[in-house]
């Protein structure tokens, strides 16, 4: 009980006093994770847009494998992507492995099924009816596509929530592609599995409550930025709500 | 009416990721390096053990290294096995483990180069205050041979955890059932509910015994570390199977760049300095009150022959 007191305490502590090491692995904890969400946006949404608006064969079957995929263990992808960028790997003379740049790649590779998975179901979520008319009022597909997309983007901004929460939180693909390398790919999940292993508890309590301030303060900025704009940008149509 | 960009918000978004991205990029140079520095120290990659690493010896060795040779010396510790694997790969460019018999393996397969021992401390039986094995002052395989008795003979009160995760702790407890004349896998593993085996790290091991009220063979750096948070104090102390030696080691493949083994052997050389020897010898005495470590210049232990003072130069087998 003690330890989570403590916990608290040091936390407050290491924040207000600016701890250089803190800042250095929160920095990396968020340049790693960012870009890994930013990354996986870019794919997934466009990716999950296209598996959505069309029909094809096995379709049922592909979102039902991206469903599953929600599911692998964090370890089995730091292993897999590993194996990849390992020096005796197909990918080895890029030298990614024991970098920040491997890890982002890794983290991209683990929050793509969210992404894609949950951006379906976003889309899926619209009512068929408002794509019949966009079509009837002579929308292309591209359009149509575009305006479901501007529909559905709360639910996928859930998704890159989502996304960039499963990423700063894991410690699997940070460990295993990272190493855990004072000052080069240390970030807070694996900076608290070494202060756990190593008995300091309230360090690694501390270490805990700043992910999730850091966390907070994104999820934050990204809600208030984009319900705010969309409230504006609500007044400038001219639609129901102006 | 004309209608202004509908993607806004998601515009707003990404322009918000790019700029963390790109803030928290640029927060994240690292100190060692000077901002207007045109060329990146060569890297130097080290695979080491859990028990090792948490003590500290590293960090506290790792600036003197650097600034010795201005190379950027990067430490991973994730286990024994995880070293070795790492080393084989190619992934490390130098061991340091306290595996002897993994480590000649190794060396003997063609995958490493310049093996020096240059250091070692003895593990430790630690256990229950009220010691209910009844095994205080044995020999370790005396020891190990009441506990299982006594184990299997349903006593509930005494438990053995194990490391269980092929780490050079664990291989030194394999090896003192294998003196007490046991067969590891068929006598020992899974004989009982007396025979924990957690698969953590040494700490989290310790941890897991102090909950259990259970006997475990530990390295006597990270018990000291975790001084006053265990409920296990330490039972035997003496044996010649306690001998904890540890090496380093040049790894060697074929796609090694001859740089990078050059380095790998310029590191040994600056473990086995005097230098680095007295601040080995040194090293917790301040904390704990004693060394956690004796370095082979201190007086090799009884029995053990080894090369410690051999510059390490040879970049092939």
């Amino acid at each position: 009980m003690e330890e989570i007191i403590s916990g608290f305490i040091q936390a407050f502590q290491l924040i207000v006093s600016l701890n250089p090491e803190l800042l250095e692995v929160t920095a990396l904890s968020l340049f790693i994770s960012l870009s890994a969400t930013a990354i996986a946006a870019l794919i997934a949404i466009p990716l999950g847009g296209v598996i959505h608006f069309r029909e094809f064969a096995g379709k049922r079957v592909l979102i039902t494998i991206i469903q599953t995929l929600y599911s692998v263990p964090t370890v089995i992808i730091g292993l897999l992507v590993f194996l990849i960028i390992s020096r005796s790997g197909p990918f080895g003379f890029l030298g990614l492995l024991f970098t920040p740049g491997g890890m982002i790649i890794g983290q991209t590779v683990l929050i793509m099924p969210i992404m894609i998975g949950l951006t379906i179901t976003a889309l899926s979520g619209i009512d068929r009816n408002i794509r019949d008319t966009l079509i009837s009022l002579g929308a292309t597909e591209l359009q149509s596509i575009a305006r479901i997309v501007q529909e559905a983007q709360f639910a996928i901004l859930g998704a890159v929530i989502l996304g960039f929460g499963r990423a700063i939180s894991e410690v699997g693909v940070a460990m295993m592609i990272g190493g855990n390398i004072r000052g080069e790919t240390r970030v807070l999940t694996t900076s608290i599995a070494l202060e756990t292993g190593m008995g300091n508890f309230g360090l690694s309590i501390a270490l805990g409550i700043v992910l999730l301030a850091i966390a907070l303060v994104v999820v934050l900025i990204m809600n208030l930025i984009t319900s705010g704009a969309l409230a504006d940008s609500d007044k400038i149509l001219g639609g129901p709500r102006a | 009416m004309k209608h202004p960009c509908r993607f806004f918000p998601i515009f707003v978004l990404f322009l918000l990721l790019i700029g963390g991205v790109i803030i928290s990029g640029c927060t994240t140079t690292s100190p060692s390096q000077p901002v207007n520095q045109t060329e990146p120290k060569p890297k130097l990659l080290l695979a080491t053990t859990t028990s090792l690493y948490d003590t500290g010896l590293l960090n506290y060795l790792e600036p003197k290294f650097e600034a010795k040779y201005n190379v950027d010396l990067l430490i991973t510790s994730q286990g024994t096995g995880k070293a070795i694997e790492l080393a084989k790969k190619g992934d490390a460019d130098v061991l340091l483990v306290h595996s002897p018999s993994q480590e000649l393996a190794f060396v003997n397969q063609g995958s490493g180069i310049n093996r020096r021992t240059f250091a070692y401390n003895y593990f430790i039986i630690v256990g229950p205050p009220e010691d209910p094995a009844g095994i205080k002052g044995m020999s370790p395989e005396d020891a190990f041979k009441k506990i299982l008795a006594q184990g299997k003979s349903g006593n509930s009160t005494v438990i053995f955890v194990s490391r269980g995760d092929g780490s050079g702790t664990h291989t030194a407890e394999q090896k003192i059932w294998t003196n007490a004349k046991f067969n590891y896998t068929q006598d020992i593993q899974k004989s009982g509910k007396w025979y924990v085996e957690s698969g953590k790290g040494m700490g989290e091991t310790l941890q897991v015994a102090s909950e259990k009220g259970a006997y475990t063979l530990t390295d006597e750096g990270t018990f000291l570390a975790y001084a006053g948070k265990l409920n296990v104090v330490p039972v035997i102390s003496e044996g010649s199977s306690l001998l904890n030696l540890y090496s380093a080691i040049t790894v060697y493949n074929e796609k090694q760049p001859v740089e990078r083994i050059a380095m790998a052997n310029n590191f040994i050389n600056f473990l086995i300095s005097n230098e680095t020897m007295t601040d080995i010898a040194n090293y917790g005495k301040e904390k704990y009150g004693k060394g956690l470590f004796i370095p082979m210049t201190s007086g090799m232990p009884y029995g053990v022959t080894a090369d410690f003072t051999t510059p390490a130069t040879a970049i092939r087998p």
